[in-house]
């Protein structure tokens, strides 16, 4: 594990930034009761910079996340926050009831007073500037997370905090809100730390990678940790080779009957399929 | 119109004012069995009350704040779900104040009179401590918007904006059992809910923004008090639970109106 005080160093791009560090927890430890959550966690954010925190469930992923933001008191080890850090979180998921009636506008204008310009130019900015007039209640899982960006970049944050920034939004929507993502770090020069379920799209834009299983497995840049042997045991023999639309219908298993199936195999060895016996999927 | 009729009047419109606006943040936040829990302890604080000697509605109103405090404690625990708490505590301080009432040698009390409301009852005393209570409702309620707010949209993002979540919570809840202390001698214990959620429903139907649906609350509940008064008057009914059902009335003659909101 790379310690803290050499990370600036291997992170491309980050050498033109003069106090680069945003944010940065020293053994950090939260304890649930007897269960032990994080445990002795060195994380550190600095500006122009993209952190993806991956691991399995019940990794702790949203407990940092929440220490980070200062919602979860550490049990042990410190956060440290650069002085008049600005940050901008947005929520796995906003849930507004539907009695509350609430138009987009509305909602941005929520944690402090901004100007309709304001509004109408960040909406641009994310795409979503014919959303601005529209019912909260009425948007769609890929709309909410745009206009909650924008709420975010409302705030002018230095640090931009997003939980599962693709959650609710379709495949198609994904690469659209990670690179949307990743071109706001560079107009803007923000730090992004994320959680993503999703490693494919999240990496693409990701400096580092941060693999976590109540401790820091592994970390470093994308293309390193993907061959780090603790992260292939949680995920899976380099999961990454593969786009997730190939590995959730590709290889199916060939122990069981698969149905729709209906290619046959030979022997049971690789590569001894023949255009005769080419796979056809219904 | 009679003496006591006016007072009824001005004392059901100036409760119905305060509870509008206060009830679409206890529809928006989904708090209704909240309210039930606070209202039913009321009994209990009647029973301390008299007791203690001091006014009724302040000794209601502590009740509900010490309450009110119980559950968030309790929330904290996390071993039970908060709706089987707010049961417990709901039918518990019921039959608290129950027994309590019971128990009380020395005051005969009309339990009837605080389970469904007395409005007929209505004091000029009673007035002031309705208008000036309801008046300091709405003023802490419109200092408290704007987190109120935020906070409903999403508790965690108001915490990391630095908005005072905690005191926030607290102010909210102190609202609340103010309110449920001025509304009770209006609709009585069991019927207070009502009176902070169905004209808030009512009132969805046609609001754009959040603070027009909270006039509209506060309309619609004295359109609901009047109705409820005038039926009460004219047909001899018992005037809380005509002023509850005027509400529910209101608010099924909202739907027969094309929705102005939005589609669940």
């Amino acid at each position: 594990m790379p310690s803290d005080a050499e990370l600036p160093e291997m992170l491309p791009g980050a050498a033109f930034i003069k106090d680069p560090v945003l944010i940065r927890t020293t053994g950090l430890t939260v304890q649930f009761g007897r269960r032990m959550v994080l445990q002795s966690v060195d994380l550190s954010v600095s500006a122009g910079e993209v952190v993806t925190l991956v691991g399995p469930n019940g990794a702790g992923k949203s407990t940092l996340l929440r220490s980070v933001l200062g919602l979860q008191r550490p049990s042990g080890g410190t956060v440290w926050r650069k002085p008049g850090l600005r940050v901008g979180y947005m929520p796995q998921r906003l849930a507004v009831d539907a009695t509350l009636p609430l138009t987009v506008r509305r909602l941005l204008g929520l944690w402090g007073p901004v100007t309709d310009a304001a509004v109408d130019e960040t909406l641009g900015e994310v795409g979503a500037a014919s959303l601005a007039d529209s019912p909260v209640q009425a948007l769609s899982g890929g709309e909410l997370q745009r206009v909650m960006l924008a709420r975010a970049l409302l705030r002018r944050p230095d640090l931009l905090v997003l939980d599962e920034p693709a959650q609710a939004v379709d495949v198609a929507g994904q690469a659209t809100l990670y690179a949307l993502i990743d071109a706001i770090r560079r107009r803007h020069g923000c730090g992004v730390l994320m959680v993503s379920h999703d490693l494919s799209y999240a990496i693409n834009g990701t400096d580092r990678l941060v693999c976590l299983n109540g401790h820091v497995c592994c970390a470093g840049r994308p293309e390193d940790v993907r061959r780090h042997p603790d992260f292939q045991a949680l995920f899976g023999i380099d999961p990454l080779a593969m786009p997730p639309w190939l590995s959730a219908a590709g290889p199916h298993s060939h122990g069981a009957a698969t149905p729709g199936c209906q290619h046959t195999h030979g022997s049971g060895t690789k590569d001894t399929h023949t255009p005769k016996d080419k796979p056809t999927h219904g | 119109m009679d003496d006591f009729l006016l007072r009824a009047l001005a004392g059901g419109v100036g409760v119905a004012l305060a509870a509008g606006p206060l009830g679409c943040f206890v529809v928006w936040r989904r708090m209704a069995y909240f309210g039930d829990t606070l209202s039913h302890a009321a009994l209990l604080g009647i029973a301390l009350g008299f007791v203690a000697g001091i006014n009724l509605m302040l000794a209601v109103a502590l009740v509900g704040l010490v309450l009110a405090g119980v559950l968030v404690l309790m929330q904290r625990q996390r071993k039970l779900a908060t709706d089987t708490l707010l049961g417990l505590l709901s039918h518990t301080t019921l039959s608290l104040g129950l027994i309590a009432v019971a128990l009380l040698q020395t005051v005969r009390v009309d339990l009837m009179s605080y389970l469904f409301g007395d409005i007929l009852a209505v004091s000029a005393g009673d007035l002031v401590w309705i208008w000036g209570g309801g008046a300091v409702v709405l003023t802490l309620l419109a200092w408290l918007w704007r987190p109120l707010l935020a906070m409903t949209v999403n508790e965690d993002l108001a915490r990391v904006e630095g908005v005072p979540v905690l005191a926030t919570q607290l102010g909210f809840m102190m609202l609340m059992a103010a309110t449920i202390a001025l509304a009770m001698k209006v609709v009585g214990v069991l019927l207070i809910t009502a009176l902070l959620i169905i004209p808030a429903a009512c009132a969805r139907r046609f609001a754009r923004t959040p603070e027009i649906m909270a006039v509209l609350a506060a309309v619609v509940g004295a359109l609901s008090v009047c109705g409820g008064l005038g039926a009460s008057f004219r047909a001899d009914l018992p005037a809380g639970p005509a002023v509850v059902v005027a509400a529910a009335a209101l608010f099924l003659l909202s739907q027969l109106f094309p929705r102005g909101g939005i589609p669940r």
